[in-house]
């Protein structure tokens, strides 16, 4: 089943909103996956990196501080539950090999100028509160709660994936041609952390986009590449953009007004959100590919 | 009489709810209902019993009065899918736009829709007449059994794909039509049927000679050998 949500926020004002809103999306959202959920962040582009770090249960993080402090000579620490996000100037290459290098017993889960990305194992109402997503501020997020299928209930087949810097993909359905596009796309370079299927479509997308092909187009591809039944929610540092596979099995339904874009496997996950009764609400066509951003 | 009892989704769970309005003692309870901040719950008056109005102010998510029997349901808002699939008889009324499998199987009664239905609309037909006022998806009236599907919008791609006896009144285009689907010549007791079913609805701005009828070849119905290879 699985549930997904995204929320694109027309107006500055509301930014400081932005987490408290997600969070009511991704609750509500429970009773379509309650095995794991996470969430990417985009906020102010920034000139650093951020580099999103899912650590394990018992990682020395004061040895990890030190050593990465004395390696890097800017380096910010953010500690959110079982998640780390330094901020550096150093540029992602250099980064995560060191990471690879020294601790390779963490989990690195994203990086980019804006995004932050969030992901754990358990109950969404619980992974909520344990981020405390509702102080979170950001112009765009993309949310996902997780019932499992295609691979086993672990942060490795958690979502989102993010696959290239700033891009993160969210997945409602279940792809059946992931091995063979995951064996092309290794040749091409992607570098791959589980067996998932939808990390696979994220790859497919990173790989697109580094061809210079605009997102649009990145989607527009999946249906000519991708067999099976999805429902896809693409951040990226701009905005995000949605695709439904041509048959339509998997739901969602889109709310805009002058404020906001939200879009969710069901109505009642933005149920809550203000002004939506007045807010134009449509079900996206099978095939076609949605933008939003700046 | 006269009176109406709100019910309020704030105050009330769903199964409360559900179950007040499927156990109604026709002699002593009220006829009219409200239903408040629906917010998109499924499965919202599923179950319905007694010939009873019910008036639901919000969006619904899924199959919001599957299996009605006897009650008017009026939906101001949108409707999730499988929009009273399995339905026996009564009516459910949409103001706004409904998802996919609106009338699912439904056996009898009439649908009301004000606004779109998206794909598989009426799939399996059991003998219900639905009736859109905008346009309907992919894959409509799938292998329909019977009942009538009047559009007054478009049709999405592969309409009435193996379709048995269902008939579909269409003002606007097909996409394309599905397998053994075909355009059929219009009689007087179709006009009559149409203009019965525009009644229905209230829909006055478009005329019954506008419709198109569609229905089976019937060239599914019978085994032919020399598509064996097929199979």
């Amino acid at each position: 089943m699985c549930g997904i949500v995204g929320l694109y926020l027309k107006k500055k004002s509301l930014h400081d909103k932005l987490g408290f809103y997600l969070s009511g999306m991704l609750i509500n959202m429970s009773s379509r996956g309650p095995d794991s959920a996470g969430f990417a962040i985009y906020n102010n582009d920034s000139k650093n990196f951020k580099f999103s770090i899912s650590i394990p249960k018992d990682f020395k993080f004061k040895n990890f501080e030190k050593s990465i402090k004395k390696e890097f000579n800017d380096i910010k620490i953010k500690v959110i539950s079982d998640h780390i996000v330094v901020n550096t100037r150093t540029l992602p290459k250099n980064f995560i090999s060191y990471l690879k290098n020294n601790f390779n017993e963490v989990n690195l889960i994203g990086y980019g100028k804006s995004i932050e990305v969030f992901k754990q194992v358990g109950n969404p109402k619980k992974i909520v509160e344990n981020f405390n997503l509702n102080n979170f501020s950001g112009s765009h997020a993309v949310g996902h709660t997780r019932m499992a299928t295609e691979s086993a209930i672990t942060l490795d087949g958690s979502h989102p994936y993010s696959t290239g810097q700033d891009e993160c993909l969210v997945h409602n359905g279940s792809l059946s041609n992931h091995n063979n596009l995951r064996r092309n796309l290794l040749k091409k370079g992607i570098k791959f952390d589980s067996l998932n299927d939808t990390e696979v479509a994220a790859g497919y997308i990173t790989s697109e986009l580094s061809n210079n092909k605009s997102i649009k187009k990145a989607l527009t591809n999946c249906l000519r590449d991708l067999d099976g039944f999805y429902t896809f929610i693409a951040g990226t540092i701009k905005g995000f953009a949605v695709l439904r596979d041509e048959i339509a099995c998997k739901p969602a339904v889109i709310a805009e007004n002058d404020d906001y874009v939200a879009i969710a496997s069901e109505f009642q996950a933005i149920a809550h959100l203000p002004k939506i009764n007045q807010a134009k609400i449509y079900e996206p066509d099978p095939g076609v590919v949605y933008t939003w951003g700046k | 009489m006269g009176k109406i009892e709100i019910f309020d989704f704030k105050k009330k769970t769903l199964r409360q709810i559900n179950q007040y309005l499927q156990n109604i003692d026709y002699k002593k309870n009220l006829r009219e209902y409200v239903i408040k901040n629906p917010n998109g719950n499924h499965a919202i008056c599923a179950g319905l019993k007694e010939d009873i109005k019910v008036s639901i102010k919000g969006h619904v998510g899924y199959y919001c009065g599957g299996m009605n029997k006897n009650a008017n349901i009026i939906i101001e808002g949108n409707a999730g899918t499988g929009l009273g699939e399995n339905m026996m008889s009564g009516t459910i009324h949409v103001k706004g736009n409904v998802s996919q499998s609106a009338g699912a199987s439904a056996h009898g009664g009439n649908i009301i829709i004000d606004g779109n239905a998206s794909s598989r609309c009426g799939i399996s037909l059991k003998g219900a007449d639905l009736i859109v006022r905008g346009s309907i998806g992919h894959m409509s009236a799938f292998m329909a059994q019977s009942g009538t599907l009047l559009v007054c919008g478009n049709a999405g791609e592969a309409l009435g794909d193996s379709i048995y006896e269902t008939i579909i009144y269409l003002a606007g285009k097909p996409k394309s039509l599905g397998i053994d689907c075909e355009e059929k010549k219009i009689t007087n007791k179709d006009l009559k049927k149409i203009e019965e079913l525009l009644i229905i609805g209230n829909i006055k701005n478009i005329k019954p000679n506008k419709f198109k009828k569609y229905g089976s070849a019937k060239k599914l119905y019978n085994f032919k050998i020399d598509n064996i290879s097929d199979y």
